[in-house]
């Protein structure tokens, strides 16, 4: 039985709730990444567990790359591409892979990474601001990866970036949303999707991102190097879903003392 | 004539075009990107760019990433 069928409420709620970047509508705010997938049948359960739609892939030289049935498996599952410039230290480097992408993958989307170390694979902004320009007066649809800095998100969007795209915390990590309230802020202070990347860990790291405003949720390792990868992807679409309609619905204020929901009223004296 | 390929030292015959070097290096790949000297080569000028003696190329095709 589909989730359709189960909850017409959440079917009329997504139809009503398009998720559109760039002018292309989207039915899932999850997005997937391939890397550290064990295998190929694992990575085609969890694709179509998360009921995702745009699929993030990279370049790397051809001797190391992964089997081309990668993207016969990615094809079959009918989601888009979104090559990364994962890796990259310098926006000359970025740009460059960010071109050859385009050649390989017959698409001017990209997520756009720049990392100043390999250590903590944090955004280095000078050189994301500058890669970001240059790509978006390329004709690119740039989906930028960044820190969760909201007046440097605010200058990603500036440049014209179709998608601001703030870490959670380090990739990889696992660590969730280390500073909520900057993603927050981040989300306020833009018009463009905000797409929160890097550093779930689990369901409610991803449900917390969209409570807090995200517009999707983009991860990789939590899925793929979960121990059950096609039941994570399904555990992050419930939560991605759930997360988003709770914002939408509109949450209770935060109160210091209880506030009864059985009235009062009436209690007899026994 | 000497050229670096994927960061290896690589001896090719001196009339190779990126179109053949494609063709000995893809394998099962069909979707793969060439950089000649950190430029891209689009795919529609890769049988008419011949190699030159030391020139550095990156042959790179798609795999997994996040």
């Amino acid at each position: 039985m589909s989730t359709s069928e189960l909850a017409p409420a959440l079917a009329r709620e997504e139809a009503s709730d398009p998720f559109v970047i760039a002018g292309e509508t989207f039915t899932s705010r999850l997005l997937l990444g391939t890397g550290g997938v064990p295998s190929l049948e694992t990575l085609e359960a969890a694709v179509r567990a998360s009921g995702t739609q745009l699929v993030t892939v990279a370049l790397r030289r051809v001797e190391a790359s992964s089997s081309a049935s990668m993207l016969e498996v990615l094809d079959r599952c009918g989601v888009r591409l979104l090559p990364n410039t994962a890796g990259c230290r310098t926006a000359r480097e970025a740009v460059l892979t960010a071109r050859l992408a385009r050649e390989a993958f017959g698409t001017s989307w990209v997520k756009l990474e720049v990392i100043g170390d390999e250590h903590t694979l944090l955004p280095d902004a000078v050189e994301l601001l500058d890669a970001a320009e240059q790509l978006v007066m390329d004709g690119f649809t740039v989906l930028a990866y960044t820190t969760d800095d909201p007046i440097l998100g605010r200058r990603l969007a500036d440049a014209g970036c179709a998608a601001v795209m703030p870490l959670g915390s380090p990739i990889g990590s696992g660590l969730g949303i280390r500073n909520p309230h900057n993603i927050a802020l981040l989300r306020e202070g833009v018009d463009v999707p905000v797409v929160l990347d890097a550093g779930i860990g689990t369901a409610s790291d991803a449900a917390l991102a969209m409570e807090l405003g995200c517009d999707a949720v983009l991860l990789a390792s939590a899925v793929t190097r979960a121990r059950d990868p096609e039941m994570m992807a399904l555990a992050m679409r419930q939560a991605v879903e759930g997360g988003r309609l709770a914002k939408r619905a509109g949450r209770i204020p935060r109160r210091w003392h209880a506030e009864a929901s059985t009235s009062f009223e009436g209690l007899p004296e026994l | 004539m000497q050229v670096t390929v994927n960061g290896e030292d690589t001896e090719l015959a001196a009339d190779t075009t990126v179109a053949d070097l494609v063709a000995a290096r893809s394998g099962a790949h069909d979707r793969v990107a060439v950089a000649l000297n950190g430029d891209v080569v689009p795919r529609s000028s890769w049988p008419a760019t011949r190699l030159s003696p030391g020139d550095t190329l990156e042959v790179l095709a798609p795999t997994a990433g996040g």
